[in-house]
């Protein structure tokens, strides 16, 4: 009974949800916020504890998941990971050099420690001593060397080229690497949290990608893409407790929504990522079944090209973001499971984000600006596909809606989900679009917002942000970085040609059998990916 | 007996030659679709310089008839090659998948194939009864209903609620025969709702035509059971339809139950052949793609060689 009253407060309140699913909350600044709402202290501290589930980890036992985002084509090539299936086996079977811990800190793995250069330029990572692959090889300084260059040079497949594109040199101090950075970074040692980025078994320099020895807690039994992948404990783990709860894990692919759901009420499986949205209401009331929500980085983005007219014009740009529906895009688009948008790219999740940046939806304003910029009736395209994100297509309409009401004609492109990164993106002035989460404010900001940036989907060319990221960068005092990455995020919402209703929220489910812990990381869905491993079944 | 062997031969040669036509096709097919193996593996990561390196790493490079040819080369040598996406060997990969495959279609066809022979003739026997009008309904119900509807409704009662039948068909190659029939349970039956009715349907309708021939009424004549008219007189002449429909049953089985598969997480051919196509994996795909044409040739040359053998005249020509 007294359940199910937390529960309807839960759900009547959604202010105090939000602050009890955020991971920065801590129980003391909730216990705090709940009084303020006027809750009693007991009545705050029952919902705290409701948040932490089964509470003490449990070692043992076997765990099945089932996960979408897989795919026959996966390989164990971490250079071509983009999809949450192989980023969680990756995470059980090998390792990496750094980690995002639970509370989101810097965690060492296989870095025992590291040390910067004041200027930040050339950083110093001791490798752990006495590790072993899972084939009995001796984890050398060698292999970490090959598994950094496999990311780089011009022969790189890697997909994650641009994330360490800015490492000028890497090499071996005995039991340590130096990496050498061009420009100083003090978001170094996160760059090797980057999921792409494993560490591998090398030969002569080259690291063997394809090879299914890790030095992870868990050995690679069975794999066998897009369908089943089978994880059995490591005896020899130097992890301390061995680095994992569970004893083994089956994680079975499973893409399509109502037989992953099935799977999990029908008890075949103990979790499930992404349950479809659009039934949450009737899975929460599954007995047996719980529901976790985790505030995310990742960003639904509209990316405007800002070398095209109308979209040169900032008051054309700023009418569209004022008559954005972003309450209406989160109930109606994303089920409620979201953050409200304010047009730049850096989320919730982020030590530096403005939570006092908003973009008031203003009808009259967005007029005054359209009226100002002289596009009063324009039409213009929007190039849209649920290849962006689940939902692209029905957000389109939402905003032919709103930007109907000032008098922006919409025109909807359905594009086709194949070539849509290529011939779409990055190349049609005004499209849909997502950015997955990166772990630092610097990952996204130089990928995708400097005039220089690779990926700069907006073609934003603003001297202030790319002399504030580049300072931001070798900056290692905290309150002035996170002063700067504050004006970044204000510059961007108000000049720059994206329009982001909205940040994502990561969501799972499981049988009330599994223990998550008090928090859970961000970073990347399912606790940064690492969930087979942090994750318990009681 | 040696024109059918003579006629065995031709048909098989000529299937050969369908082979390699449907391989051309599939081929600049999948080249002709937007963007390569190396753009969707790298897909919103796509840089021009990786995608080039992957290219080049891949073999993709070179011009697309080398490719085709170094195809065939291997393909003759019995070699399907690596998958482009996952370095794995084709053959490898293609072997599990095809043998659970082929081991739901048998299973499906096991129970529906007598099902509807036995349907079929009581139909038939009792044509325009009541029992002949309910399992026409019954079975055009079936049919009619999408099979990720039924497949659905199955999951709710028998896995969901019941728990009879797992709603997942976990198998692996460590799997026991009774856990499999287990496993396939479900997915078996959804694809029986598909075929039951056009085969049974088929039997009926040929069985009925043939009702009307003079030496049925022969047979009635001489005061012989009505059973036993259907079964020794009738249906013998009705087999070359009736093989012809379960053929066609029996190839669908094996290359169009995706959906099945999708919805049951069965690994088989299909999600591997869908996957692949939008992966842009060529030799995968045309792996998939010839072991699909070829269970088309086999069975319609097995349903040709079954009409020729129960048909005098066909066996004997003038």
């Amino acid at each position: 009974m007294k359940h199910s009253k937390i529960e309807k407060i839960i759900h009547q309140d959604t202010v105090l949800k939000q602050a009890l699913t955020d991971p920065r909350v801590t129980r003391r600044d909730f216990l705090a916020f709940a009084g303020a709402m006027g809750l009693s202290t007991a009545m705050g501290s029952a919902l705290w504890s409701g948040r932490a589930l089964a509470a003490t980890p449990k070692r043992g036992g076997h765990m099945v998941s089932g996960l979408n985002d897989a795919n026959t084509g996966d390989s164990l090539d971490c250079g071509l990971f983009n999809a949450t299936y192989m980023i969680c086996i990756s995470r059980a079977f090998r390792d990496s050099l750094v980690n995002v811990a639970q509370d989101n800190s810097m965690e060492p793995a296989l870095a025992e420690s590291w040390e910067a250069s004041p200027d930040a330029k050339v950083w110093r990572f001791n490798i752990r001593q006495g590790v072993e692959f899972h084939n009995g090889k001796s984890l050398t300084t060698d292999d970490v060397v090959a598994s950094i260059n496999k990311h780089r040079g011009e022969d790189s497949t890697s997909y994650a080229k641009g994330v360490f594109s800015g490492i000028s040199d890497v090499r071996v101090d005995g039991n340590a690497v130096i990496v050498e950075l061009a420009d100083g970074n003090a978001d170094c040692p996160a760059l090797f949290t980057d999921y792409h980025f494993n560490i591998m078994p090398s030969k002569d320099g080259v690291a063997e990608s394809l090879s299914d020895a890790g030095t992870g807690p868990y050995l690679l039994k069975e794999y066998n893409p897009g369908v089943k992948t089978v994880l059995e404990r490591n005896p020899n783990a130097w992890h301390p407790d061995g680095g994992a709860l569970a004893d083994s894990h089956e994680v079975i692919a499973i893409l399509d929504d109502t037989a992953r759901q099935s799977a999990l009420i029908s008890g075949s499986v103990d979790v499930i990522n992404r349950p479809a949205l659009k039934g949450i209401a009737r899975l929460k009331k599954v007995k047996g079944v719980n529901i976790i929500d985790v505030a995310s980085n990742l960003a639904f983005t509209h990316p405007m090209r800002m070398d095209v007219t109308p979209f040169d014009n900032m008051d054309f740009r700023t009418a569209l973001k004022l008559s954005t529906p972003r309450q209406e895009f989160i109930d109606k688009v994303l089920f409620g499971y979201g953050a409200m948008g304010n047009d730049q790219p850096l989320g919730p999740g982020f030590g530096s984000y403005d939570a006092d940046l908003k973009v008031e939806y203003d009808l009259d304003k967005a007029k005054h600006h359209l009226k100002k910029s002289g596009h009063e009736g324009v039409q213009i395209d929007l190039s849209a596909s649920n290849t962006s994100y689940g939902g692209a297509m029905d957000a389109a309409q939402l905003f032919q809606q709103h930007w109907g009401k000032i008098g922006v004609n919409l025109n909807i492109v359905q594009e086709p989900q194949d070539g849509y990164w290529n011939n779409v993106w990055n190349v049609k002035p005004f499209c849909t679009c997502y950015w997955g989460a990166r772990p630092v404010e610097d990952m996204i900001l130089s990928i995708a917002y400097l005039s220089s940036s690779p990926w700069n989907d907006t073609v934003i060319k603003n001297a202030r942000v790319d002399e504030l990221v580049v300072a931001a960068r070798g900056e290692l005092d905290q309150t002035k970085r996170t002063a700067m990455y504050q004006e970044v995020q204000h510059v961007i919402s108000k000049e720059g040609g994206t329009i982001i209703p909205a940040f994502g929220t990561d969501v799972a489910a499981t049988r009330d059998t599994i223990g998550v812990g008090d928090q859970i990381g961000g970073g990347w869905e399912m606790d940064g990916g690492h969930f087979l491993k942090r994750w318990w079944k009681a | 007996m040696n024109r059918i062997l003579l006629m065995v031969l031709q048909r098989f040669g000529l299937g050969l030659l369908t082979l390699f036509v449907v391989s051309i096709i599939i081929f600049v097919g999948v080249e002709f679709l937007p963007g390569d193996i190396a753009e969707a593996l790298l897909g919103q990561g796509a840089s021009p310089e990786n995608v080039a390196a992957l290219r080049h790493e891949l073999g993709l490079d070179r011009p697309a008839h080398i490719r085709y040819i170094d195809w065939w080369a291997g393909v003759m040598q019995g070699d399907l090659g690596t998958s482009l996406a996952n370095r794995r060997d084709i053959a490898e990969l293609i072997t599990f998948r095809l043998s659970n495959t082929l081991f739901l279609a048998l299973t499906a066809a096991a129970v529906s194939v007598p099902l509807a022979l036995i349907f079929g003739v009581l139909a038939a026997l009792y044509r325009n009864s009541i029992y002949d009008r309910s399992v026409n309904v019954v079975t055009l119900g079936a049919v009619s209903a999408p099979e990720f509807l039924t497949a659905y409704v199955l999951i709710l009662y028998f896995s969901v609620k019941l728990g009879w039948f797992p709603s997942l068909s976990n198998i692996d190659a460590n799997t026991s025969f009774i856990n499999k029939l287990h496993q396939v349970t479900l997915p078996a039956v959804t694809l029986m709702g598909v075929i039951l009715a056009y085969m049974m349907r088929m039997v009926r309708a040929s069985i009925i035509n043939l009702l009307a021939s003079a030496y049925i009424e022969m047979a009635h004549l001489k005061g012989m059971p009505k059973l036993r008219v259907i079964v020794k007189h009738a249906l013998p002449n009705a087999w070359a339809p009736i093989a012809n429909i379960i053929a066609i049953s029996l190839a669908y089985l094996v290359v169009g139950v995706v959906v099945v598969e999708v919805v049951f997480i069965y690994p088989g051919l299909g999600q591997l052949m869908v996957d692949s196509v939008s992966n842009r994996d060529i030799p995968v795909v045309q792996a998939c793609s010839m072991i699909f044409a070829g269970t088309y040739i086999l069975l319609n040359l097995t349903a040709d060689i079954v009409s020729i053998c129960t048909n005098p005249r066909l066996l004997h020509p003038k």
